[in-house]
């Protein structure tokens, strides 16, 4: 009996004991875990003294990993569905590419709505997080708008203007042979570069980078053959480094003025400026892309994961709308960050009119904002990653060994045609 | 001390639990990833959707995979690097293990550790090392050739322009051959230099009193003596070979290189399950290659096995 009574007891104070520990947690203490990367990890942690006034009792854990090992990270969360944060960053490359599957939540569905906010975001980049079944799977917060960034120092040696560089592609090549001709400089850093812009103009609605709605493979089409025989134009006139972007080659290049263009994203200026090549401050100025093309350049999403605590997900769906769709959390990240807003009520913000030091005091993001406006998105299918291989490595052959445009899109064709279903 | 009862071991358990931090380590780190790739081998699966996501598909991916160009392209390159870096490493090894044995007193451990060094070198110095070695401007390979190049007589055997090593496809291969070669040919020293102690001395004696040679010694002693080892040594090199990753991944940026010329299998199903997401095809091609192996693995051993009750 006392043995009994004894026992009870005992349970009844571990029992207590339990609920002393697991009451405050229930009741007040919730911990959001946002996974990311540089430095989109920053901008979060930025947005926290915003947070906490707004919601005292929710913590946000950051969890920041180097861009490639977050992605990898992210890959094994959603294919082992654990350790899945509540909220996570996403590059476009990879929302395109998860977006295929069924690992992410459909933001457009109950409880988010997110359609109801569809108007307030660049319209490319919003179409980037949709799928082809119309699921929402990501929220954009910054967007890379193209730009053509090129020495003015180069150009004026050479006589040439910005509007000879962007009138047409031909006429761009052409420009090119008159500044390597003039000051020995080259035009672009790979051929490869012109090549991947190109094929990105002129998509039809429904058509995909490589594949259309249907699969069906796209890499013979004129945007194809007329990349491809521009590259082979700028490496025939030697006009390219024949270097690959981020390596030292290529850093290289900016500082001392031998690659005079660089198509990229609005936001290399900024790396430019902070560690890429700064001392080349004042010498840099930013056009729009040739011949009106407009392309986007990367971008940062955030998703929810399906299978993250649904206990967590009203408060992570309130985190991502406050990174997102508060004006100020949106431009203070543009201004620390270089982070160009998706946001289009923030288009507004006298910040857009200030000039920029690093391009010799222009009002470039005038520019660029004029082009997200215009940048159209493109659907994404999951075989990108391997036709973006197989035309890269024609363009190869191509380049380096003469063989024959047609020849090389129709290897390209057959070898994508096996795949597209798969 | 003695232990109270119910802590000491018995000793039916005993060797179960001595076993018991291997077989438990095995059994996660290697027997689980095998049985998993099997069963990945016969779904297609969107990883990014989950395990419930996985679907039966039966033998799909590998007719995909013997289908697939790619794979055939990676399985000529695999078999090229193999037998280019595999096959100079034995015929440098064996002579020069005698040369060590016969030749070297007291410094024999210091050259045979000198041989030995880039074996147990980690591969990412090596491939930082070689990446610069192997640069085609300011290279000290591309230097040293274009010094030879200057030479009189001889100097016309040498390219006098900079090779560009890394990426013209031509030549990615045999740089990553010289690489595979250098850092396995000091490991298949020690191996030869091991077996050259087991020959007995008398034999060379025997043979010296009969008049043999050197070489004749050579071919008729050291050689057959040799062959146990051989076998052993070249069976490593072609399971290594044909499972060749880490040179040509970290050399060629993991992409497999211009062309995909510096592409072997493995490059190629890793690029397969985690840059293109196709897992189950992936996995079926581990298989296959996991197949070759062994099919290679047993010819060797038919080719090495003693004819005859007199060998």
């Amino acid at each position: 009996m006392r043995d009994t009574a004894d026992r009870f007891m005992r349970q009844r104070a571990w029992l207590g004991v339990a609920l002393l520990l697991l009451l405050p947690a229930a009741q007040a203490q919730m911990t959001l875990t946002v996974a990311a990367f540089p430095a989109v990890d920053e901008i979060v942690k930025s947005a926290l003294p915003a947070w906490k006034k707004l919601h005292p009792n929710v913590q946000v854990k950051v969890v920041s990993r180097q861009f490639s090992d977050h992605h990898t990270a992210m890959t094994t969360a959603l294919s082992t569905s654990v350790y899945l944060p509540d909220v996570m960053a996403l590059e476009v490359g990879y929302v395109g590419r998860f977006a295929q599957g069924g690992g992410l939540d459909d933001l457009s569905r109950e409880p988010y709505n997110i359609r109801k906010f569809e108007s307030r975001f660049v319209p490319y980049a919003f179409q980037q997080a949709t799928n082809r079944k119309g699921a929402v799977v990501a929220v954009p917060t910054d967007i890379g708008p193209g730009t053509l960034l090129y020495r003015i120092d180069v150009l004026n040696k050479a006589g040439v203007s910005e509007a000879d560089l962007t009138r047409s592609w031909d006429s761009y090549v052409a420009t090119g042979a008159k500044i390597k001709l003039a000051t020995g400089s080259y035009l672009m850093a790979h051929a490869r570069d012109m090549k991947d812009i190109v094929i990105r103009t002129g998509i039809q609605p429904g058509e995909g980078l490589y594949f259309d709605k249907d699969s069906k493979v796209l890499v013979t089409s004129p945007r194809f053959v007329r990349a491809f025989e521009l590259a082979r134009e700028v490496r025939r006139q030697k006009l390219d480094a024949r270097v690959g972007a981020w390596s030292n080659e290529w850093s290289e290049g900016f500082k001392r003025g031998t690659i005079s263009t660089q198509m990229t994203g609005a936001w290399l200026a900024g790396h430019l400026n902070n560690w890429l090549a700064p001392d080349t401050k004042g010498l840099w100025r930013a056009a729009q892309l040739p011949e009106n093309a407009f392309a986007a350049y990367g971008g940062t999403f955030f998703a929810i994961p399906r299978a993250a605590p649904a206990a967590n997900k009203a408060m992570a769906w309130e985190l991502i709308q406050l990174l997102t769709l508060s004006r100020e959390m949106q431009l203070g990240a543009f201004r620390s960050q270089d982070a160009f807003p998706a946001l289009i009520e923030t288009f507004d913000d006298p910040f857009f009119d200030l000039p920029i030091t690093f391009l010799g005091g222009q009002t470039a993001r005038l520019g660029w904002r004029a082009a997200a406006r215009r940048i159209t998105a493109v659907s994404v299918h999951k075989q990108d990653a391997f036709a973006d291989e197989v035309v890269n490595t024609e363009l190869d052959k191509v380049l380096d060994r003469g063989k024959d445009i047609k020849q090389a899109l129709a290897d390209a064709q057959s070898l994508l045609e096996r795949r597209a279903f798969r | 001390m003695k232990l109270p009862a119910a802590l000491r071991l018995s000793p039916e358990w005993a060797p179960f639990v001595f076993l018991s931090p291997f077989v438990l380590l095995f059994a996660v780190f290697g027997v689980f990833p095998l049985a998993f790739s099997l069963y990945l081998a016969f779904q297609t699966w969107e990883p990014t959707s989950g395990l419930a996501a996985m679907e039966f598909v039966g033998l799909d991916n590998f007719a995909f995979a013997l289908q697939d160009e790619w794979f055939w392209k990676s399985l000529k390159n695999t078999g090229w690097l193999a037998v280019a870096s595999g096959v100079p490493q034995h015929l440098v090894a064996i002579p020069l293990a005698c040369f060590i044995h016969s030749s070297f007193k007291g410094l024999r451990n210091a050259v045979v550790g000198a041989y030995f060094m880039p074996y147990i070198t980690s591969t990412v110095a090596i491939a930082i090392l070689f990446s610069s070695l192997f640069s085609t401007d300011f290279g000290l390979i591309n230097v040293g050739l274009q010094a030879l190049a200057q030479l009189p007589v001889i100097g016309g055997l040498f390219p006098a322009n900079p090779v560009d090593w890394l990426n013209a496809p031509e030549n990615i291969k045999p740089a990553i051959s010289m690489i595979v070669f250098w850092r396995y040919v000091g490991f298949n020293v020690v191996l030869y230099l091991a077996a050259l102690q087991t020959i007995p001395n008398d034999i060379y004696e025997a043979a010296t009193m009969d008049g043999a040679g050197r070489l004749q010694q050579f071919f008729y002693i050291t050689l057959p003596s040799l062959k146990p080892m051989i076998f052993f040594g070249v069976t490593l090199s072609l399971i290594g070979g044909l499972q060749l990753f880490e040179e040509p991944f970290i050399l060629t940026g993991g992409r497999g290189g211009s062309d995909q010329s510096g592409m072997t299998t493995a490059i190629y199903l890793y690029r397969m399950a985690f840059d293109f997401n196709d897992f189950g095809a992936a996995s079926a091609m581990s298989w296959l290659l996991f197949i070759l192996v062994a099919i290679l693995t047993w010819l060797t051993n038919r080719a090495f096995r003693p004819r005859g009750p007199s060998a």
